[in-house]
């Protein structure tokens, strides 16, 4: 949808949306490219954005126990709608099933959409008129909405929002992204310290020192 | 070419990690700290998307239209609207704001 208006052509929107199939890393790789990024940067931030996909099939590849066989066909399905529908059935059966209709219902769909939004795009011209480039950021803050529960993951956003503004002018794009997820670790590793403050002094994890 | 280096590699990356997941062998998880981290890392990352993308033009921070269509996404999240008339609205908004000539 986004792509389009950003100076990929319809083939290109319409392969990024049957090879990648994780939204958010999708609308990254093309706002890093519309911003003139370079490729591979692009493509980092894109990819990882696309990491947490991997925490996913690690939950999902025990409620699923799929044969190792099949794993590398349902890996691209492996995405947050996927997840949470599976997370939430109560048999491995309806987990399956939940799965695997989710999965091929969504790649369907948001295929159709791509290819229908870059034909729309291409008639409409400038998507920024519109107001579609709002779209992108939307998109994010519903995915954002649901995982914000506690004042840990407030933390970790407003420390994440303010090294990816704040580095914007000073590092060459793609970058700050990635440094705006050092956030994650920081938030955890500052409340570890806060709590082992106030039980016992134990000695300091390394969860704070690998980056 | 380059944007199909980058839609390539993308692709390649994203779908070794959904793969990787999957083959990695139970337990792996079993770390409390690896599962907050899991669970931390994409906050991180949208949040500070959703900032670059709608308070910032290109490398420059900018405060436009945009602005005003996320804040009537943030509402329409907050009032439980479903996932397209979330974005509808950030569209919307965003579109009838620049049209006043903001």
């Amino acid at each position: 949808m986004t792509s389009a208006g950003s100076g990929l052509t319809l083939l290109q929107t319409c392969a990024l949306s049957l090879l990648v199939f994780t939204g958010a890393s999708q609308f990254a790789l093309v706002g890093a490219l519309a911003a003139g990024g370079n490729p591979l940067t692009a493509a980092a931030g894109a990819f990882f954005l696309g990491v947490r996909n991997a925490f996913y099939g690690l939950r999902l590849s025990q409620l699923l126990a799929l044969p190792r066989a099949v794993r590398p066909f349902a890996a691209q399905w492996v995405i947050d709608e996927t997840t949470a529908v599976a997370l939430a059935q109560p048999t491995r059966r309806s987990v399956r099933i939940g799965f695997t209709v989710t999965g091929l219902s969504l790649y369907v769909l948001w295929n159709l959409t791509t290819l229908l939004g870059a034909l729309g795009a291409d008639a409409i011209g400038d998507t920024a008129a519109w107001g579609l480039d709002a779209a992108g950021p939307a998109v994010f803050l519903a995915l954002l909405a649901p995982m914000v529960k506690t004042g840990v993951e407030r933390a970790v956003a407003a420390l994440a929002v303010v090294l990816g503004l704040g580095l914007l002018p000073v590092l060459p794009a793609g970058l700050p992204v990635l440094v705006a997820a050092l956030a994650a670790p920081v938030v955890l590793w500052a409340q570890g310290r806060r709590s082992r403050g106030r039980t016992s002094p134990r000695r300091d994890h390394a969860q704070g020192e690998d980056r | 070419m380059n944007t199909w280096i980058a839609i390539g590699v993308t692709a390649l990356g994203c779908y070794a990690v959904k793969l990787a997941g999957l083959l990695v062998p139970e337990g792996a998880l079993d770390r409390p700290l690896v599962r907050r981290l899991a669970a931390l890392l994409p906050v991180a990352l949208l949040a500070a998307l959703t900032a670059q993308q709608t308070f910032a033009d290109g490398r420059v921070p900018v405060l436009d239209a945009r602005a005003a269509g996320l804040a009537a996404a943030a509402v329409a999240l907050v009032l439980r609207a479903p996932f397209l008339l979330v974005v509808a609205a950030a569209v919307v908004v965003t579109a009838g704001v620049r049209a006043m000539g903001a």
